[in-house]
């Protein structure tokens, strides 16, 4: 594990009018891993991703990039950094070719006209360097592409910008046992090739087979942040559910704990 | 295919086979399959009503009435050219219509009632479409009105404006000789070689440009014989039209000569190249098309969705003022019907039965050269089989609606082939 997160979010407050959904939250992504964020339905999941990815302001709390203070406004503040979000829904537009789409809003053009054998070339290099084997032509329409074949394309479309972090929500939902496994294995290569990856997903499985470490929230907090290998599946639904498991959790303070199970009384509430 | 990903049909290496000319159309074969299929119907079309129409009345086949399909499907092709762009967001413009008929009102006052060269004439006509666009792409990407409510009003505004232009049903002749020439005149036959193999030379280079920088970077190029088959192709058909309207048409060649290439079809030929490469080759276009597939894909990758949302109007109703232009060069005058009656439902009948698709994201401007050309075949043919106007308004609609089965059908046969 590298030292220092490439990502490193502190104590991030965001409210709506009188609710507050997000209660001075820490998450830390490192290059080459994969942090798999976890949490119940309102947990503040998808909030905290488009805090990130500038679509929300936030109300307090500082973001660092490569430990370095930034300052997150827009989506194109996020884009310039490199973060680069594959949202639920793909938006991909069906009638454009995976070319295209890749490059969509962003095209290569020599003066006026588009730079079709250059914006294909990159993106034929995208999806070489993923590994990429399950597209027939890069000028196939997006309709005539299976629901993996869409994730595929949705996340090399994210990395073909020299991306650095790449924040997936729920990429495997829709998908068959075939294509989820296709899906995660290139999650996993997107870490091996050096990407702070963040994986939002609500299928334990998933974030098991995997993440390096599993980030959860419960009501708007970060009750937890542990490595994969030292938490239980069990373990794991009780943080989501309950916010708190054993000694990790709610009353276990908001940093990462290398957990040893025992049930222990924790040691000073974070909050 | 099914959510379950199937080895053999999944993971097919992505450096593709050296392509051969059985691959390519066994590509375009299993496209058309899976519902792409484009210009076909129009096309098949074409060749089915010639041929009847060829067999029943042999002067349909006579140069003097080839040359008439394209003066008389000018205008209507024209104004369809300018709606594919507005269809292509799944919109609709029932005001192009009587938009051109506005235009040409414009024209004909600024050019015989005020007296103004003709250069100021098509000017102002163009900056009138032009605001009329503006105008209706306003309101419908700024407030949100539906193009459809937003565009039938228009089609009752417009109508009452070229009312009150041609002060209560007067019309008003247009003389100018150069306005004129549009739609009534002809290419000297040499210039008309000229520029008929100016085109093909132009599409061969671009094409083996297109080749050679693909081929220069190992990407995947079309097999030599298509791209050759498609210059061979575009020289055949060009070559024919050129031959065919060079030929004497007059009755008698002593009262006056009449050969050579209609003006119009230069006119329409420029637009099209026009048209063509801004959309497939330019941002803009490759925007456009991405706004009438997804428009929140679109908003997301950073596209302005309202600024091409009112563009695809202005551009709509510019087409329209040429559409104008050429119907009352064709005329010689412009009266409050100009525009009017069947010009608009012509002019959509067109786009779509060339295939371009009423839901949006699916369309070229060739589709509505090529719907044109259908549209004018039937007014032509069965003008010349005697039949009543009442017949040929039936028949053009039964046309536009298989048209538009054809868009449906091929929409959820596409659907059904990508499956999710």
């Amino acid at each position: 594990m590298s030292a220092t997160p490439l990502l490193e979010l502190r104590g991030i407050d965001k409210s709506f009018g009188p609710v507050q959904v997000l209660r001075d939250v820490a998450l830390s992504a490192f290059p080459g891993q994969v942090t798999a964020l976890v949490g119940d339905n309102g947990a503040g999941k998808s909030t905290l991703v488009k805090c990130i990815s500038g679509i929300y302001p936030t109300d307090a709390g500082e973001f660092l990039f490569n430990g370095h203070p930034v300052s997150i406004h827009n989506p194109r503040d996020a884009a310039a950094l490199g973060i680069e979000v594959v949202y639920q829904d793909l938006a991909l537009c069906d009638n454009l070719d995976i070319v295209q789409n890749m490059f969509l809003g962003r095209e290569k053009r020599h003066g006026l006209v588009l730079d079709e054998p250059t914006m294909e070339q990159m993106a034929a290099d995208t999806l070489a360097g993923l590994s990429v084997r399950t597209v027939k032509s890069l000028r196939q329409q997006v309709s005539s592409l299976s629901g993996g074949q869409r994730q595929t394309v949705a996340i090399a479309k994210a990395v073909l910008w020299n991306s650095k972090v790449v924040i997936l929500d729920e990429p495997t939902a829709a998908l068959g046992v075939a294509q989820t496994a296709q899906v995660l294995e290139l999650v996993r290569r997107l870490a091996d090739n050096g990407l702070a990856v963040v994986l939002i997903s609500h299928n334990m499985n998933d974030v098991f087979a995997v993440s390096d470490r599993i980030a959860a929230l419960y009501l708007g907090q970060m009750v937890a942040q542990v490595k994969t290998t030292d938490i239980t599946h069990a373990q794991i639904v009780e943080l989501i559910t309950a916010g708190r498991s054993g000694a990790l959790g709610f009353n276990a303070g908001n940093g990462s704990n290398d957990t040893g199970g025992e049930p222990a009384a924790a040691p000073g509430a974070a909050r | 295919m099914t959510s379950t990903a199937l080895p053999d049909q999944e993971s097919v290496a992505t450096p593709a086979a050296v392509p051969t000319l059985t691959s390519h159309v066994r590509g375009y074969l299993s496209r058309v399959r899976g519902g792409e299929i484009g210009a076909l119907p129009a096309v098949l079309g074409l060749i089915v009503l010639c041929t009847v129409f060829a067999i029943m009345r042999p002067s349909f086949l006579t140069t003097a009435n080839f040359a008439n399909l394209f003066t008389q499907g000018a205008a209507v092709t024209l104004i369809a050219m300018g709606l594919v762009f507005v269809l292509l967001l799944g919109e609709i413009d029932l005001s192009a219509g009587f938009a051109s008929g506005v235009c040409a009102a414009v024209l004909a006052n600024v050019v015989t009632v005020l007296g103004y060269p003709w250069y100021f004439a098509v000017l102002a006509a163009v900056l009138t479409g032009v605001l009329i666009g503006s105008v209706l792409g306003m309101l419908v990407a700024k407030i949100g009105i539906p193009s459809f409510v937003v565009t039938l009003a228009g089609f009752l505004a417009f109508q009452g404006i070229v009312l009150l232009l041609m002060e209560e049903g007067r019309n008003i002749s247009v003389r100018d000789p150069v306005l004129v020439a549009i739609a009534n005149r002809n290419l000297p036959p040499a210039l008309g070689w000229a520029l008929a193999g100016l085109a093909v030379a132009g599409y061969a280079a671009i094409q083996a440009m297109r080749y050679r920088s693909r081929a220069a970077r190992g990407l995947v190029t079309d097999p030599r014989t298509v791209v050759l088959a498609r210059v061979v192709g575009l020289a055949a058909v060009l070559g024919t039209t050129v031959y065919l309207l060079n030929q004497e048409r007059s009755f008698n060649v002593l009262i006056n000569s009449l050969k050579g290439v209609p003006i119009v079809v230069p006119l329409i030929a420029v637009l099209l190249i026009t048209g063509t490469f801004v959309l497939q080759r330019t941002s803009y276009g490759r925007h456009i098309y991405a706004v009438g597939g997804n428009k929140e894909a679109a908003r997301r990758a950073g596209i302005n969705v309202d600024r091409i949302r009112i563009s695809v109007f202005v551009i709509c109703s510019a087409m329209a003022a040429i559409g104008g232009i050429v119907a009352a060069s064709r005329a010689n005058s412009v009266d409050p019907n100009t525009g009017g009656s069947n010009v608009l439902l012509y002019a959509v009948g067109a786009a779509v039965i060339g295939g371009t698709s009423l839901f949006g994201g699916k369309g070229r401007v060739l589709d509505a050269v090529l719907g044109g050309a259908v549209v004018a075949v039937i007014d032509n043919g069965m003008g010349l089989m005697g039949y009543s106007s009442g017949v040929k308004y039936v028949v053009t609609g039964v046309v536009l609606l298989l048209a538009a089965s054809v868009d449906a059908l091929s929409r959820r046969r596409a659907a059904a082939s990508g499956g999710r």
